[in-house]
C-alpha cells in the first residue's frame, strides 16, 4: 500500500485520451530526428578533410533533416536575439540611440559578408569538430533571419496601447511579467508574420551557407544547400529536380507542423479584430488540444515558467523611496552622446585611411560605378515585376475565392530558393549567345517578386466593400478607375512588398550576377558580382569595399526613396 | 475627522511642446478624498481632470506640490488604488480569469489563491460562467465589469475610476453604475473612497458625496458641491434635477461674459465645434418649446448630445456672437435670429464675418495670406505659433477648427495633400 502513495496520480492513471495516442508517435519522432541530427552536428572534423555529398536521392532525407535543424537553431537564436534587443532598445534609451541604427546598417550588409568574414573564426572557436562549420553555416542563416524579426519586435514593444500599458503599471507587473504578459502577446502576431518570412528568406541562402568556398576554404556541411551545389558543379538536371522536391516537402511540413499550428494558436493576440482577416485553422492544433496528458505535459511545463513571476515580482509600491523617480542629470545623456559621436568619428576615420592604403580611391570610386549599374537593375526590375505583377495581383484579390489559395502559393514561391532555377538560366544565355549584363538580371527578382504579389492580393481583398461597390455604382472605368480607385487602394500594400523585393534583390544580386553551372561562370558588371568574386578570391579589404558600398547604397534607398513612399502610404492612402 | 486617503497640496504640472515651450495642464490644485466618500471630478475634455487622475494613480509625477497617499509620498503606483479604465484596457489574450487574477500574479500570490479570489470577485461582480470567455467574446458592459472586477480583487482602498462609463451605451452605463452604488452601499468590499471622473453631470450628480468642478487653462478646480442627498438618489427627484442646472450654470460659468468681452487670443484653445452640428444646434433652439432660449441639461437630452459633445457647440455659438450663454441658460441673439433665417450663401458670409471679428487666429491668417503674391502659405508656421502654448495635439486640433471654419466662411482654403492654406480663388485674382 505504501507504496503506492508514492506514485504521482499520472502515472497511476495514465491512460491519456486517443487523441494522445495519436500525436504520440509525432511527438517521438520528432524528438528522435532532433537527438540524431543534432548528434551528426557535431562530428569529429579536421579541416581539408572532404566531407562526401552523395547525389542519390535516398539521402535527400537526411540532408533535408540536416538543412532544417539548421534554419530552426538559426530561427531560436533568431528569437533570442530579438527578444534581447528589443527590450534593451525599447526600454533603455541609451541603447536605442546606438542599437537602432545598428540593426538598420546590419540589416543592410548582404548575408555573404557576414559568412566570408565570420567563417575563420567559428572554425577555429571548435578546433577538430564539425561543430564549428555548422556554427558559420547557421550564423549566415541566422543573419538573413533576424534582423527584420528584432525590428517588428521592437516596434511592437513601442507601440504597445497606452492603456493597457497603464494598467500594467497600476497592477504592479514587474518588467518580466509585463514582457510576458503583455509586450510580447501585443508583438505575437507581427512577430510570427516575420519569423515565416525569415524562415523563407533563410532559403535562399541555404546554398551559400552550407557549401562554404569563402577564403580558401571548400567545405560541404551535409545538407540541401550543399546537395544543389554538387548537382551544379556536375550539372546533374536530375538531381536538381530531386533537390526542388525536397525542398517543396521539407516547406509543405514545417508549414503545417510548426508554423500554421503557431498562427492558429496566435490567433487569440489579435488585438483589434481586423476585418477581412479569416481565422487560421491547423489540424495539429486542434489535435494537440484534444490530448489529455500532453496538455497537462505543456500546462505543468508552463505553470513552472509562470512561477517565475512570483520570483521576479516588484518588491515594492509606489509609496517606497526607491519609486522615485530620479531624472539622470542632463550631462549624463550628453556624456553618452559625445561618446557615440566620438566613436563614429572614430570609425569614420578607420574607414578613410582603411581605404586610403588597402584599397586605394580609385577602386572605390569603380566600386560606385558598379553599385550604380546594379542599382538601375535593382529599380528597373522592380518596376517591370510592379508592372506585370500589380494587375494581376488586384484582380485575384478582387476575386476573395481565389485570394485565400492563390496568396498561399506566392508565398510558397517566395519561400522558394530562386537560385535553383539559375542553371537554365545559364543554359540558356549561353545557348543563345545573350549578353549577361542584361539577361542575368531578372535572376535578381526571381525570388523576389512574389512579395509584390502577395503583398498586393492582401491590400486588394482588404478593400472596402462600400468602396467596391462605389466605384461600380460610378461607373468607374478604364484609367480613371485605376487611377482613382484601384492604385490608390492597394498604394500601402504595394509599398510594403517592393521594399521587402527591393531589399531582398540586393542580397540577391550578389548571387545572381555571378553565376555558374558546372565550368560555365557568367557575370554582370555590378556591386554583386564584384562580391562575389572578391568572396571567391578571399580578399578582405575588397569585400569589405563591396559590403561597405552596398550598405550605402541600400541605406541610401531606404532612406530617400521607400521610407519617404511608406510615410507618404501612411498619411494619406490607408482606409 | 475622518482620515485623509489621498491629499494633493499645490499640485501643479505642465507638458513640454514639441518645441521645448511648457505649458500648464495643472496650476494650485488641492484636493483631498477623506476615507468613506465618493468625489468626482467633472469638466470639459481638456480641463486636466484625467491628468489629476492618473497623477494619484501615480502614472503620472507632479512637477510642483505634494501629493500624498495616506501620509506617505507617492512616486509611482500604489498598491492600495487601483483603477477602471475607460478603454477597459483589459488583456485582448488573456481569459476572463486571467484578467482578473493579474494583479494577484504580479503579487505573487499562490495560483489556487489566485483562483479563489478571483471567482469571489467575477461572482460579485455579476460574470460567473464568463471565467473562461476571452474580453472579445463579452459585450461592452461585460467587458467593463471585468475591468472592475479586475480592479476590486486587489481589495483597493482607493478605486479611481476614469470616464468607467462613456464608452459604454446609456443604459449600460447606468446599470453597472448602479451596481458599484449598490457594492460601495453593501459595504462588501474593503474599497474606502472612489473617485470618478466624469464628463457627465447626471452621472457624477447620482454618484458622488461631492463634486468639484474643474476649469481649464490651466486646469484647476473652479468650484466643489456637496451633495447630501442618501444614495440611491432619483433621477427625476427635484434636488437632483436642481443639483444639474446648477452644475450646467458653473460649467459654462466663464462664458456668460459679453461676446465682446471674450476675445480670444491668438493661441487660444478652440472648442472643437462642427459647423453643421453648430447651426442645427442654433436651428432646434429657434423651434419649440425653445423659441430662442434654452436650459442646457434640456437641450442636451433634447438633442440627445452628451455634455461634451454639446458644451463646445455652445461655447461656439456664444464665440461667434450667435448666442448667449448665462446661468446654464443658451439665449439666441438678434444676429442668430437673423443667421438662422437666411440662406446657405448668406449663412457663410455672416460666418465667415463673424470668424474674422471673433477669432484671432482666423483674422492672423487671412491677414498673412493677403500679403502674399499668390495668396497661399504652409501650415506650419500657425502650428508652430500655436504650439508655443498648446499641447501638440490640442494645437493641431485649434488648427483643424479653425481651417475647417475658415472654409466654411470661405475666408480661405486648405489643400490637404500640400499643407498649404490659401485664398480662396474669388479673392486671389
Amino acid at each position: 500500500m505504501i507504496r503506492f502513495q508514492y506514485f504521482p496520480r499520472q502515472v497511476v492513471d495514465a491512460g491519456g485520451n486517443r487523441w494522445d495516442w495519436a500525436l504520440l508517435p509525432l511527438v517521438l519522432a520528432a524528438l528522435v530526428l532532433l537527438a540524431y541530427g543534432a548528434r551528426q552536428m557535431v562530428a569529429p572534423y579536421q579541416i581539408g578533410a572532404v566531407l562526401p555529398i552523395s547525389l542519390d536521392p535516398t539521402s535527400l532525407p537526411y540532408y533535408l533533416l540536416r538543412t532544417t535543424l539548421r534554419m530552426f537553431i538559426a530561427l531560436a537564436a533568431s528569437l533570442l536575439f530579438s527578444f534581447v534587443f528589443a527590450a534593451l532598445a525599447a526600454k533603455i534609451r541609451a541603447c536605442e540611440k546606438v542599437l537602432v541604427p545598428m540593426l538598420d546598417i546590419l540589416q543592410s550588409i548582404p548575408v555573404l559578408g557576414f559568412l566570408s568574414i565570420t567563417v575563420t573564426g567559428f572554425i577555429a572557436l571548435f578546433p577538430g569538430n564539425l561543430f564549428g562549420v555548422e556554427c558559420a553555416a547557421i550564423f549566415a542563416i541566422f543573419t538573413s533571419q533576424a534582423w527584420n524579426m528584432a525590428f517588428s519586435l521592437y516596434q511592437s514593444m513601442r507601440t504597445v496601447p497606452n492603456e493597457l500599458s497603464e494598467a500594467a503599471r497600476v497592477f504592479q507587473l514587474s518588467g518580466w511579467q509585463r514582457f510576458w504578459r503583455l509586450e510580447l502577446p501585443f508583438a505575437m502576431p507581427q512577430l510570427l508574420w516575420n519569423m515565416m518570412m525569415s524562415m523563407s528568406g533563410g532559403w535562399f541562402f541555404v546554398v551559400a551557407s552550407e557549401a562554404i568556398s569563402v577564403s580558401g576554404q571548400d567545405i560541404k556541411l551535409p545538407g540541401i544547400g550543399s546537395y544543389i551545389a554538387a548537382a551544379i558543379e556536375a550539372r546533374d538536371m536530375g538531381a536538381i529536380a530531386w533537390a526542388i522536391a525536397a525542398m517543396g516537402i521539407g516547406i509543405l511540413l514545417y508549414d503545417q507542423l510548426f508554423f500554421r499550428p503557431l498562427l492558429a494558436w496566435a490567433d487569440k493576440f489579435r488585438f483589434e479584430a481586423t476585418g477581412g482577416d479569416s481565422a487560421q485553422s491547423s489540424w495539429l492544433l486542434t489535435l494537440a488540444r484534444r490530448t489529455d496528458v500532453m496538455q497537462k505535459v505543456a500546462l505543468s511545463g508552463i505553470a513552472v515558467f509562470e512561477r517565475s513571476f512570483t520570483w521576479f515580482r516588484k518588491a515594492h509600491d509606489g509609496t517606497s523611496i526607491l519609486a522615485r523617480a530620479r531624472p539622470a542629470p542632463v550631462w549624463q545623456s550628453r556624456a553618452a552622446d559625445a561618446v557615440i559621436a566620438a566613436l563614429v568619428l572614430i570609425a569614420l576615420w578607420q574607414l578613410f585611411s582603411f581605404i586610403h592604403a588597402e584599397v586605394g580611391w580609385g577602386e572605390t570610386g569603380r566600386v560606385f560605378v558598379l553599385g550604380f549599374y546594379t542599382l538601375v537593375r535593382v529599380l528597373l526590375l522592380i518596376a517591370l515585376a510592379a508592372l506585370v505583377w500589380v494587375p494581376i495581383g488586384i484582380w485575384i484579390g478582387l476575386n476573395p475565392r481565389w485570394a485565400d489559395r492563390l496568396q498561399a502559393i506566392a508565398q510558397f514561391l517566395a519561400a522558394f530558393p530562386a537560385n535553383l532555377m539559375f542553371p537554365i538560366a545559364v543554359m540558356a544565355i549561353v545557348h543563345f549567345g545573350l549578353n549577361p549584363n542584361i539577361w542575368l538580371s531578372p535572376l535578381m527578382v526571381l525570388g523576389t517578386q512574389w512579395y509584390i504579389l502577395f503583398n498586393v492580393i492582401a491590400g486588394a481583398s482588404t478593400v472596402p466593400t462600400e468602396l467596391r461597390y462605389a466605384a461600380q455604382n460610378l461607373g468607374l472605368s478604364g484609367w480613371l478607375k485605376w487611377k482613382r480607385y484601384l492604385l490608390p487602394a492597394i498604394f500601402p500594400s504595394f509599398v510594403t512588398g517592393a521594399i521587402t523585393a527591393s531589399g531582398g534583390s540586393w542580397n540577391a544580386s550578389i548571387v545572381a550576377e555571378f553565376v555558374s553551372w558546372g565550368p560555365t561562370t557568367l557575370k554582370a558588371q555590378g556591386l554583386g558580382s564584384y562580391i562575389a568574386q572578391m568572396t571567391a578570391a578571399g580578399d578582405f579589404p575588397r569585400i569589405a569595399l563591396g559590403i561597405g558600398v552596398m550598405c550605402v547604397f541600400v541605406m541610401g534607398l531606404n532612406h530617400f526613396v521607400w521610407r519617404r513612399l511608406y510615410r507618404l502610404a501612411e498619411s494619406k492612402m490607408h482606409f | 475627522m475622518t482620515e485623509k486617503l489621498i491629499e494633493l497640496k499645490n499640485v501643479g504640472k505642465s507638458f513640454h511642446s514639441a518645441d521645448g515651450a511648457a505649458r500648464n495642464v495643472l496650476s494650485g490644485v488641492d484636493f483631498t478624498l477623506a476615507d468613506g466618500e465618493i468625489v468626482a471630478l467633472l469638466g470639459q475634455s481638456g480641463s486636466g481632470k484625467s491628468t489629476l487622475l492618473r497623477i494619484m494613480a501615480g502614472l503620472i509625477n507632479a512637477d510642483g506640490g505634494d501629493v500624498n497617499y495616506r501620509g506617505q509620498p507617492l512616486y509611482g503606483p500604489a498598491r492600495g488604488i487601483t483603477m477602471v479604465f475607460q478603454s477597459f484596457a483589459l488583456f485582448p489574450w488573456l481569459t476572463v480569469q486571467q484578467n482578473v487574477e493579474l494583479g494577484l500574479e504580479a503579487q505573487g500570490i499562490a495560483p489556487s489563491e489566485r483562483a479563489r479570489r478571483a471567482e469571489a470577485a467575477i461572482d460579485m461582480i455579476g460574470l460567473s460562467g464568463f471565467e473562461g470567455a476571452l474580453p472579445r467574446e463579452l459585450s461592452g458592459g461585460m467587458r467593463q465589469r471585468v475591468g472592475i472586477a479586475r480592479a476590486l480583487v486587489m481589495e483597493p482602498d482607493v478605486l479611481l475610476m476614469d470616464e468607467a462609463f462613456s464608452a459604454l451605451d446609456v443604459l449600460t452605463g447606468e446599470q453597472l453604475r448602479d451596481d458599484m452604488l449598490e457594492l460601495w452601499e453593501g459595504k462588501t468590499t474593503p474599497m474606502k473612497g472612489i473617485l470618478v471622473v466624469s464628463h457627465n453631470i447626471e452621472e457624477a450628480v447620482m454618484m458622488a458625496d461631492r463634486v468639484l468642478i474643474f476649469a481649464s487653462d490651466p486646469g484647476r478646480v473652479r468650484a466643489e458641491l456637496r451633495i447630501p442627498l442618501p444614495r440611491p438618489r432619483d433621477a427625476d427627484s427635484p434636488q437632483v434635477r436642481s443639483l444639474i442646472d446648477q452644475i450646467y450654470a458653473l460649467m459654462t460659468a466663464k462664458a456668460p461674459r459679453r461676446a465682446a468681452e471674450t476675445r480670444l487670443t491668438l493661441a487660444s484653445r478652440l472648442p472643437a465645434a462642427d459647423v453643421h452640428r453648430m447651426e442645427g444646434v442654433l436651428e432646434r433652439l429657434m423651434e419649440t418649446p425653445f423659441n430662442g432660449r434654452a436650459d442646457l441639461p434640456k437641450l442636451a437630452e433634447d438633442t440627445e448630445l452628451t455634455d461634451d459633445e454639446l458644451l463646445p457647440l455652445t461655447e461656439a455659438l456664444h464665440l461667434f456672437g450667435l448666442a448667449q450663454l448665462a446661468h446654464g441658460d443658451i439665449v439666441v441673439t438678434a444676429l442668430g435670429q437673423r443667421y438662422t433665417g437666411a440662406d446657405n450663401t448668406e449663412r457663410q458670409r455672416l460666418f465667415g464675418e463673424q470668424l474674422l471679428a471673433h477669432v484671432p487666429l482666423a483674422a492672423h491668417i487671412r491677414h498673412s495670406l493677403q500679403q502674399e503674391d499668390d495668396g497661399e502659405l504652409p501650415e506650419e508656421p500657425f502650428l508652430k505659433l500655436l504650439r508655443e502654448s498648446l499641447h501638440a495635439e490640442e494645437a493641431e486640433q485649434a488648427l483643424k477648427t479653425v481651417i475647417e471654419w475658415g472654409r466654411y466662411g470661405e475666408v480661405y482654403e486648405y489643400n490637404y495633400h500640400t499643407g498649404m492654406i490659401q485664398l480662396p480663388e474669388a479673392d486671389a485674382g
